[in-house]
C-alpha cells in the first residue's frame, strides 16, 4: 500500500533516535556480547576463558536435548496461540452479543492479564498438584486415570499451556472485544437482509474485517509463549518431568542462570534471535500480506 | 513456520461464534439463555483460578493442604495479610513497582509513538535498516540476554537504580508495533487533507494523530504498565537493597524457596493478591478505554 | 510535541537519580542469601543480634532469591567489582566457589584477621565437605542431612510397631502392610530425589559416588552411580513405585504434602522441616535414621546438605576486619544453639552439641538427634562429601533421567547410564572450563 508521507531530512531521524539508542544499548550491545560468548569457553566467574569457535553450536546441534526443546518450543507456542487466540475469539464473540448485562461479563473476563506469570504458576500449581491439587482430586471420581504431571511429560506440558493461555487470554479478549465492536453494525443488518446466515456473515464479513487484529494477537502470542513465557516453566514444572516442557527460553536460563555455562547458554541465545530474525522476517513478509488493512 | 501457525489459528475458530450470532434478532429467547450460559461458564472458568488464590490466602497451613480441600473463604484472613503486609515490608515494594510500572510504561509510550510515525509517516534513507532494527526486538526477552544487559547496566552504573530498573524495559518494540499498525489504519485521505492544509508534520502527530489515538496510548498504558509491573528476573537481578525492591521479587521473602520448609501457601497468596490487586485495578479502571483504544473504530 | 519526551525523561530522571545514597555512620557488610520466609525473618534476627553486639560493623542481610539465582547474582557482581562480603552458596555450589579466583577462603580471613578459631571444634562431616587440604574454606551455615519421617498414627492403625523402618527391606514390608491396612495411599515418598536416594544414600552405605574419590583428587571425574548398587536401589524404587508403595512426588519439596496431609505413611527428607513439622503436622508422628540396605553394605554416614557462607574478594580491605568478626560470630556456641533450636538445622560444634545434650535438649527433642546420629562416624573417602562441578546441572540431570525411570520409560540401568552419560559431559565440559 503506498502511504502518503512527509517530506522532511533530519526531523525522521531524530523521531526514531531514542527508540534506535535504547535498542542499541539494552538490545544490540547484549547481543554482541552474547555473540562473543557464544564462541569462548568461559568459567563461571568469567577469570579463564578460552576461544573454542563454534565448538559451543557444534555441540548443542549434535545433543538431542536440545532438539528436544526446539521440539517442546514448537509444541508450546501453538498449543498457547491456538488455545489463547482460540478462546479469546470464542469469549469475545459471546460478549458482544446483544443480551443484558454484558459489561458486567466484560469486566469479568478482562482481569486474569493483569496476573504476574510467577503468580499465575503459582496459582495453578496449587490446582493441578497431584497431590493437593484440586482437579486431580476431582478428577480422581470420575476417572481412574492418574493425573501424575511430575511423571507424565505431555500431561505437564498440557498443565503449562494452560496456566499460560490463561494469562493472555484477557488479553486477547480485550482485543478481538475491540475489533468485534468496531464493526458497524450497519454492515452486519445489510448483510442479513440480503440473507447472509451468520456462519457466513461471520466468515466473510466479520472475519476479514478481524484480520489485522487476529494476525497481531498471532504475532504477540507466539512472540509470548516462544519468549515470554518463562515465569509460568520457572514456577511450575522447571522444565520437567525428564525435559518434558523444557523450551529453549528455559533452557538458556537454566544452563547459563542456573548451570553457569555461560558458553553454551550464549550460543543458544544466538540461536534464537536467528530464529527471531527469520520468525519476523516471515512476519512481515508472508503474513501481512494477507492482512486486510481498513 | 509461524505463518502456518498464524493462518491456521483462526480457521480452528471461525466456526464457533455462530451459536453466538443467532440470538442478534430476538433478545429473549433460548439463544440468549444459552449466550448467558455460555458466558457464565466461561466466567467461572476463567475466575476460578483466582477465586481459588483468594480461598487459600484466607485459611491456615493446615486447612490449605486438607484433603478435601477447602473451597470456601475460612476465618484466617486478616492475620494472613497483616502478616503478609508487614513482613514484605509491602509499601515500599508497592511504591517501587508503581514507579517502575509507570515510568517504564510512559517512557516507552513517548519512544514508541515518534518512531513509529517516522516509520510511516516518513521515507529517510536507512529506513528499512531502522525498522529492522527495531522490530527485531519483538521477541528477545529479557530472561535471555540477561547476563549480558546485567553488564551494560553494571557498566552505566545503572545498577540497583530506578534507571537500571526501567529503561531496559522500554527497549522492546511491541508498543512500537501497536503503533505502527495503529498508524497503518488511519486513512490516506487524513494526511492528504492535512498536508494541503499546510500541517507540518509534528502538528499533525500532535493535533491529530494524538487525539485519533488517546485510547490507544491508554490501551498501551495498561499493556505496559501490567508489562512493568510483572517484571521478575530483571528486578531480582539489578536491585541490591531492600528498599529499591519490587513487589513481584517481596514475594520471594515469603516463599521460602530453599526448599526445606513447608511452605506457608496461605501468607503467600495473601501477598500475591496484594501484588496483583494494582494491575488488576488499573485493567478494571481502565476498561473502557482499554478495550476502545486497542483498535480504536472511530476512524 | 518534541518537548514530551523530553519532559518525560527530565521527570524520571529526577524519581531514578534522586534515590539517596545512605549515610555511613557504619561500615556496611553486605550479605546475599536464599532464605525465605520464616528462615529469612531469622536470619534477620541473627544479623540484629550482630549488628547489637558490637559499634563498628552493620550487617546488611539480602534475599536474593533461591540459590542459584544469589550465586549468579553475586558472580554479576563480582564480575562488576561490587561483590557482596558475604554469600550463602549451596552445597553443590562448592566446586565452582573452589576454583574461582573470587573468594577468600574463611582459613586464611580468619588468619589474616588475627581472629582465632577452634576449627577443632566443628564436626567432621561438615568441615570434610568444605575443606581443601585440611583447610575449611567457607563458614557451614545451615547445615542438614535426610532422615525417614513417619506417620506414627498410620503405622498404628495398620497394627504396626511404633518404630521406623530401619532397613529398605522393612520399609517395603511396612509399605506394604500400611496401604493393605487402609491406613494411608502409599507407603513413602521421597524429597530432594537425587540428594536423599543417591548423593546420601551412595555414602550412607560406604559407596563411591564418582570417581576421584567423589571429585576430591581431580577434575577429571567420572560419575559411578549406574553401577551394581545404584541400579539396585533405584530399580527397587521403580518396581515400589508400579507397586504404588513408592509415590515418587517430583523434585525439590515437592513432594512434601503428601506426607503432611497423610497420603504417604513415611517421608524421606531433610532433617530441617522438623521446626516446620512440629508447627503443621495434624498427626502423631516420629523420625528414624536413612533407611539402609544392611548387609554386606558398611553402614557409614549421610553427608551435610545446606549452605555455607562464602567470603568475597573485591571489597576494601579494610572491611574484611567485620567480615571476620561476623563469622567468628556465627560459630560461637551460643549463636549455633539457638539457630538450631530457632530453625532445625544441624548445629556444627563440638561445643554447641555438648551443650545442648547437657540442657537435654536431645532427650526432649529425640527427632533432632536422628540426622546428628547419621553424622557420627568417621568419613571415608565416599563418604567425606562431593565435589563435582557443574553440579547443580548434573542433579538436573540425574532428578530427569530418574523421572524417566519412575515413570516406566527407561530401566533403571538405562536411565541410570544415561545420567552418567550425561553428567560426565556435563563433567567434562567443566574440567575443561577450569583448565586453562
Amino acid at each position: 500500500m503506498k502511504r502518503a508521507v512527509f517530506k522532511n531530512r533530519g526531523l525522521p531521524y531524530l523521531l526514531v533516535l531514542p527508540q534506535i539508542a535504547v535498542t542499541l544499548v539494552f538490545f544490540f550491545w547484549p547481543a554482541f556480547e552474547s555473540l562473543r560468548l557464544s564462541v569462548f569457553r568461559t568459567s563461571p566467574f568469567g577469570d579463564k576463558t578460552l576461544f573454542v569457535g563454534l565448538e559451543n553450536f557444534a555441540k548443542l546441534l549434535s545433543s538431542p536435548d536440545y532438539y528436544r526443546s526446539i521440539v517442546n518450543t514448537f509444541v508450546f507456542a501453538f498449543g498457547v496461540t491456538a488455545l489463547g487466540v482460540g478462546a479469546g475469539l470464542f469469549v469475545a464473540a459471546l460478549a458482544t452479543q446483544r443480551i443484558r448485562g454484558l459489561a458486567v461479563y466484560r469486566t469479568a473476563l478482562l482481569w486474569p492479564y493483569g496476573i504476574a506469570p510467577p503468580i499465575a504458576g503459582i496459582i495453578f500449581l496449587f490446582i493441578f498438584h497431584p497431590s493437593y491439587g484440586v482437579l486431580p482430586y476431582w478428577l480422581a471420581f470420575v476417572t481412574s486415570y492418574e493425573f501424575n504431571w511430575l511423571l507424565k511429560g505431555p500431561l505437564a506440558m498440557t498443565l503449562v499451556i494452560i496456566a499460560t493461555a490463561w494469562t493472555h487470554i484477557g488479553y486477547n479478549i480485550a482485543f478481538f472485544l475491540a475489533g468485534l465492536l468496531a464493526i458497524p453494525t450497519s454492515v452486519l443488518e445489510a448483510a442479513s437482509v440480503d440473507g447472509a446466515g451468520p456462519i457466513r456473515r461471520f466468515r466473510s464479513i466479520v472475519f476479514p474485517l478481524l484480520s489485522p487484529i487476529t494476525f497481531y494477537l498471532l504475532v504477540v502470542n507466539l512472540i509470548f509463549s516462544f519468549f515470554g513465557s518463562f515465569g509460568v516453566i520457572h514456577a511450575v514444572t522447571q522444565g520437567g518431568p525428564g525435559n518434558a516442557t523444557e523450551i529453549m527460553v528455559f533452557k538458556v536460563y537454566k544452563d547459563g542462570f542456573v548451570g553457569l555455562n555461560l558458553g553454551s547458554s550464549a550460543a543458544q541465545s544466538v540461536l534464537l534471535m536467528i530464529v527471531v530474525i527469520v520468525l519476523t522476517a516471515l512476519q512481515f513478509r508472508f503474513v501481512e500480506r494477507r492482512v486486510t488493512y481498513t | 513456520m509461524s505463518g502456518d501457525g498464524a493462518i491456521a489459528a483462526p480457521a480452528r475458530v471461525e466456526a464457533l461464534p455462530d451459536v453466538a450470532e443467532s440470538p442478534r434478532r430476538r433478545p429473549l429467547d433460548w439463544g440468549s439463555l444459552i449466550v448467558h450460559a455460555l458466558l457464565l461458564a466461561c466466567v467461572a472458568v476463567i475466575a476460578f483460578p483466582l477465586y481459588y488464590a483468594f480461598v487459600i490466602s484466607t485459611q491456615t497451613v493446615e486447612e490449605v493442604v486438607a484433603r478435601p480441600p477447602i473451597l470456601r473463604p475460612s476465618g484466617n484472613m486478616v492475620q494472613n495479610y497483616v502478616e503478609a503486609w508487614t513482613r514484605a515490608h509491602m509499601a515500599r515494594l508497592l511504591w517501587n513497582s508503581a514507579v517502575v510500572a509507570v515510568v517504564s510504561a510512559l517512557g516507552k509510550i513517548a519512544i514508541s509513538m515518534l518512531s513509529a510515525f517516522a516509520i510511516v509517516y516518513f521515507n529517510f534513507r536507512g529506513k528499512p535498516l531502522a525498522f529492522w532494527m527495531i522490530f527485531v526486538t519483538l521477541m528477545l526477552p529479557v530472561e535471555v540476554r540477561i547476563m549480558s544487559t546485567y553488564e551494560v547496566i553494571g557498566n552505566l552504573g545503572w545498577l540497583n537504580s530506578y534507571a537500571g530498573l526501567t529503561i531496559p524495559l522500554m527497549a522492546s518494540a511491541t508498543a512500537t508495533f501497536l503503533f505502527r499498525q495503529f498508524y497503518l489504519t488511519v486513512p490516506n485521505e487524513l494526511v492528504e487533507a492535512a498536508q494541503l492544509d499546510g500541517v507540518g508534520p509534528m502538528r499533525f502527530l500532535w493535533s491529530f494523530l494524538l487525539p485519533l489515538s488517546w485510547a490507544n496510548v491508554a490501551a498501551l498504558f495498561v499493556v505496559l504498565f501490567i508489562f512493568g509491573w510483572n517484571q521478575y528476573l530483571w528486578p531480582l537481578m539489578i536491585t541490591n537493597t531492600e528498599a529499591m525492591r519490587v513487589v513481584v521479587i517481596g514475594l520471594q521473602d515469603i516463599i521460602p524457596r530453599t526448599g526445606t520448609h513447608v511452605p506457608e501457601w496461605n501468607v503467600m497468596m495473601a501477598a500475591a493478591m496484594m501484588a496483583l490487586l494494582p494491575p488488576v485495578a488499573v485493567i478494571l479502571f481502565m476498561q473502557r478505554w482499554f478495550v476502545k483504544g486497542l483498535i480504536e473504530s472511530e476512524k | 510535541m518534541t518537548r514530551w519526551p523530553g519532559i518525560v525523561l527530565v521527570l524520571s530522571g529526577v524519581i531514578l537519580f534522586g534515590a539517596p545514597a545512605p549515610s555511613l555512620a557504619k561500615t556496611e557488610i553486605h550479605f546475599w542469601h536464599a532464605m525465605g520466609g520464616q528462615l529469612g525473618e531469622t536470619v534477620n534476627e541473627l544479623v540484629k543480634q550482630f549488628n547489637q553486639s558490637q559499634p563498628e560493623y552493620e550487617v546488611k542481610a539480602l534475599n536474593k532469591g533461591t540459590y542459584p539465582e544469589v550465586l549468579t547474582a553475586a558472580i554479576a557482581a563480582y564480575r562488576q567489582k561490587n561483590p557482596p562480603h558475604i554469600v550463602q552458596v549451596f552445597d553443590v555450589g562448592t566446586q565452582t566457589m573452589l576454583l574461582s579466583g573470587a573468594i577468600y577462603p574463611i582459613f586464611q580471613l580468619m588468619k589474616e584477621q588475627e581472629i582465632p578459631i577452634n576449627w577443632g571444634d566443628l564436626i567432621k562431616p561438615v568441615t570434610g565437605y568444605y575443606s581443601r587440604d585440611g583447610n575449611l574454606y567457607s563458614m557451614p551455615f545451615n547445615s542438614s542431612s535426610p532422615i525417614l519421617y513417619y506417620n506414627r498414627d498410620a503405622f498404628k492403625k495398620a497394627g504396626l510397631a511404633d518404630k521406623p523402618p530401619a532397613t529398605w527391606k522393612e520399609v517395603g514390608e511396612v509399605s506394604k502392610k500400611v496401604v493393605a491396612a487402609g491406613a494411608a495411599k502409599c507407603g513413602f515418598t521421597t524429597s530432594w530425589p537425587s540428594w536423599t536416594m543417591l548423593e546420601n544414600t551412595f555414602p550412607w552405605h560406604d559407596q563411591p559416588f564418582a570417581t576421584n574419590a567423589n571429585g576430591y583428587t581431580g577434575l577429571d571425574t567420572k560419575l559411578l552411580i549406574n553401577g551394581e548398587f545404584g541400579v539396585k536401589h533405584i530399580g527397587q524404587l521403580a518396581a515400589w513405585q508400579k507397586e504404588g508403595i513408592y509415590s515418587y512426588g517430583g523434585r525439590m519439596g515437592q513432594p512434601d504434602p503428601k506426607f503432611i496431609n497423610g497420603d504417604c505413611a513415611m517421608l524421606i527428607q531433610s532433617s530441617a522441616v522438623i521446626g516446620n513439622f512440629k508447627r503443621t503436622l495434624k498427626f502423631e508422628w516420629g523420625t528414624g535414621q536413612l533407611p539402609h540396605w544392611g548387609a554386606p553394605y558398611k553402614r557409614q554416614n549421610t553427608v551435610v546438605g545446606g549452605a555455607t557462607l562464602w567470603v568475597m574478594r573485591g571489597q576494601k580491605a579494610s572491611d574484611y576486619k567485620g567480615v571476620a568478626q561476623v563469622m567468628k560470630f556465627i560459630a560461637e556456641p551460643h549463636q549455633q544453639t539457638w539457630w538450631h533450636v530457632t530453625t532445625g538445622y544441624l548445629p556444627i560444634t563440638q561445643t554447641a552439641i555438648k551443650n545442648l545434650e547437657a540442657s537435654l535438649h536431645f532427650k526432649k527433642n529425640p527427632e533432632q538427634w536422628t540426622a546428628l546420629s547419621q553424622l557420627q562416624a568417621k568419613p571415608t573417602a565416599n563418604s567425606l562429601g562431593h565435589r563435582l562441578g557443574n553440579f547443580v546441572q548434573i542433579r538436573e540431570a540425574i532428578e530427569g533421567e530418574m523421572e524417566h525411570i519412575f515413570a516406566g520409560k527407561k530401566t533403571a540401568k538405562q536411565g541410570l547410564d544415561d545420567a552418567v552419560a550425561k553428567g560426565n559431559e556435563i563433567l567434562k565440559e567443566f574440567a575443561a572450563a577450569n583448565t586453562q
